[in-house]
């Protein structure tokens, strides 16, 4: 069975305890997401019918929002911080180590379906500068050496 | 030598980034390995976050020992010769540096010291107790009265007088008013607002209960930004805690009065921290921005009246009501009372959360809080407001931290992100990052802003490559005039300050 059919028939369950309404848009697609790591266009539509939103209304705010994801990302999401403190320390030079690492560019994911590496604007760990997080963990002082050992120790673990 | 009783361990996110959790739980099952009665506590940033992570350890007299940048390695002799032995260890403690003795903690008053689960620890400290008098001894409008008296202004940027802010929403009729706290904090650069939801919750939940009060509402919504996810989970276990003990809810403390708080995180977009387009996207919208008037005060949320605050500025409310006003007018300038929290990184040795009073030099802040520059480097600028502030040079450092001194220089005081910037800083790189920022971020809705930012972008670009025209310092100049007088909203409006400060005072 292919993989979005089976999604169509579990999504009402992480529907079901939000208001059928248009304001329950963002946060229902934040569960979705959670759950799937991305939005399915077969779950957007599900999405507006539940709350009784135009499906155009639903794209807009999926598309608009920096935290939707409409292709699936790998098993792991690495966000590499690029705000200012972490700009004049040298985020750039990180950024530039991981696709290096990784051999993708941002927003892409491995050939292994390992990583998925995007670039966010501030993590709020301005003093810990440059830092990235993976998935929910953040990881600070970073530098070429310690790049290397994050995603070593990431490699192969389930997502938490 | 006294007893140790209470070991704390700072577990922001801060300290989590930099390995605090590791030694936690390394010094959990060392001090079972030892069979030592010694509580742990789990306590959020206290904003050193330079020396972090971050273990205090406190005897039975009441004496503090701070040890900084402690590895997994370390706690073995920390144990065993501190908590055991009773002998500090002298060569792991962090270094006297002076970062606390200039500041004055009132919004952070507790973080880094409380457990921020612990809705006991919190009350122990005096909280609730303004929320307490607000609802037994003060009518609403007496609440305002005593804002207005303490002359608190938003924290978010604008400076607006909070006591004007809530009077007009108060002064509605509607059945239905909403309080909302603005916890979107999207400057790159600034984290204060997540250093208190994630180290003081109550205190943001206590200040709105008191806004609501005076207001007259009787619902409210924490919109917090996704980046965050420990700020929302702490704040979460914060509203269930406070329920169960009756200080949300329906008749809050056996009184007339009820509110509570639904918690909504964002979903990455800088512009919903401007208060129309946070509207929006609580309602389910595209985060973009209306025009004003009407304000919110009169029409905001679901069209109801709706008081939208800082979390920074509610953070003080609790304070001021529980100590008065006078105590608060006590500290800052003629029209900027109190104190402004700031988020000090980049080139500086003491980088983390400080809490200063107002009308402190940026000189006093960068040197004798932050501890000078990094490896002796020759200080250049500070960045002050993210990408709607400016670059204030070191010549002008003697300018006090105040809301007019600041907006005199083209800067703004901003919500608080403060990154100092070295002789080896690109003042150039810095504008256009906060151009390419605010060109990405912008969210299309008027031309100015939407092209005018762009414009403004390839022209800066033009300009670093050596391919500008002539006249094209002139043209860059003239549009980001009027990218801030026509835009929308404050994101273009301010968007060209960057650029405007850093021609000013770097004109090569």
């Amino acid at each position: 069975m292919p993989e979005s059919t089976l999604q169509a028939g579990t999504i009402d369950e992480l529907l079901r305890p939000f208001p059928p309404s248009p304001a329950s848009v963002i946060p229902l697609l934040q569960q979705v997401q959670t759950r799937y790591g991305y939005l399915a266009p077969e779950n957007l539509a599900r999405v507006a019918e539940y709350t009784h939103a135009p499906r155009s209304r639903v794209y807009g705010v999926a598309t608009f929002y920096s935290q939707f994801r409409l292709s699936k990302p790998g098993k792991h999401v690495v966000r590499v911080c690029q705000g200012t403190a972490c700009h004049v320390l040298g985020a750039e030079k990180i950024l530039d180590e991981l696709k290096e690492m990784l051999r993708i560019e941002e927003g892409e994911t491995t050939a292994d379906g390992e990583f998925t590496l995007e670039v966010v604007r501030c993590l709020g760990c301005c003093s810990l500068a440059p830092a990235l997080m993976i998935d929910n963990e953040t990881c600070g002082r970073l530098t070429r050496k310690r790049v290397g050992e994050v995603l070593a120790s990431w490699r192969g673990k389930d997502r938490a | 030598m006294s007893r140790v009783t209470e070991v704390s361990i700072g577990l922001a996110t801060c300290g989590i980034a930099a390995g605090a959790a590791e030694v936690h739980s390394r010094l959990v099952s060392s001090l079972a390995g030892h069979g030592l009665p010694v509580k742990v506590k789990r306590v959020g940033c206290v904003g050193m976050c330079y020396n972090e992570p971050l273990v205090d350890v406190l005897s039975e007299d009441g004496t503090h020992h701070t040890y900084g940048h402690v590895t997994v390695k370390d706690v073995a002799r920390i144990v065993s010769e501190h908590l055991v032995a009773g002998k500090p260890v002298e060569d792991l403690l962090a270094p006297e540096d002076g970062f606390f003795s200039r500041q004055v903690r009132i919004v952070l008053e507790n973080c880094g010291l409380i457990d921020p689960e612990s809705l006991d620890e919190y009350r122990a400290r005096g909280g609730y107790e303004g929320l307490k008098r607000s609802l037994f001894e003060m009518t609403p409008s007496q609440v305002i009265d005593e804002i207005k008296a303490s002359g608190l202004r938003g924290r978010g940027g604008a400076g607006f007088l909070t006591a004007t802010k809530w009077g007009f929403a108060a002064r509605e009729t509607s059945p239905e008013k909403f309080v909302v706290c603005n916890g979107d904090e999207g400057d790159p650069g600034a984290f204060m607002d997540r250093s208190v939801l994630e180290g003081d919750p109550h205190r943001v939940l206590e200040g709105m209960a008191i806004a609501a009060y005076a207001i007259g509402a009787d619902h409210g919504y924490a919109y917090v930004r996704a980046e965050y996810p420990l700020a929302i989970e702490r704040l979460e276990k914060a509203i269930v805690a406070a329920r169960e003990a009756g200080l949300l809810g329906e008749h809050i403390l056996g009184s007339s009065f009820s509110f509570d708080v639904v918690i909504k995180a964002g979903a990455g977009a800088f512009v919903c921290g401007e208060e129309t387009a946070l509207i929006a996207s609580i309602e389910g919208r595209r985060g973009m921005p209306r025009r004003r008037p009407p304000y919110p005060t009169t029409a905001g949320l679901w069209g109801k009246p709706t008081v939208i605050n800082n979390v920074e500025t509610l953070a003080n409310v609790p304070w001021i009501v529980r100590q008065g006003a006078a105590a608060f007018a006590r500290y800052g300038t003629e029209r900027s009372k109190g104190t402004k929290v700031f988020a000090l990184a980049g080139k500086v040795n003491h980088s983390g959360l400080v809490e200063i009073p107002m009308g402190m030099t940026i000189r006093e802040i960068v040197f004798d809080v932050g501890g000078g520059t990094r490896d002796g480097k020759a200080f250049k600028a500070v960045q002050i407001g993210g990408p709607s502030g400016g670059c204030i040079p070191a010549s002008l450092a003697d300018v006090p931290v105040d809301y007019e001194s600041l907006t005199q220089t083209g800067a703004i005081m901003g919500s608080g992100g403060l990154i100092v910037l070295d002789e080896e800083t690109c003042m150039v790189d810095v504008a256009r990052f906060f151009l390419d920022f605010i060109q990405k971020e912008s969210c299309g809705k008027c031309t100015f802003c939407r092209i005018g930012t762009k414009r403004m972008l390839e022209s800066l670009t033009r300009i670093c490559a050596g391919e500008a025209g002539t006249n094209e310092l002139d043209r860059l100049i003239d549009l980001s005039r009027k990218v801030k007088r026509h835009s929308l909203c404050g994101l273009g409006q301010t968007a060209p300050n960057p650029v405007l400060t850093t021609s000013r005072f770097f004109p090569d």
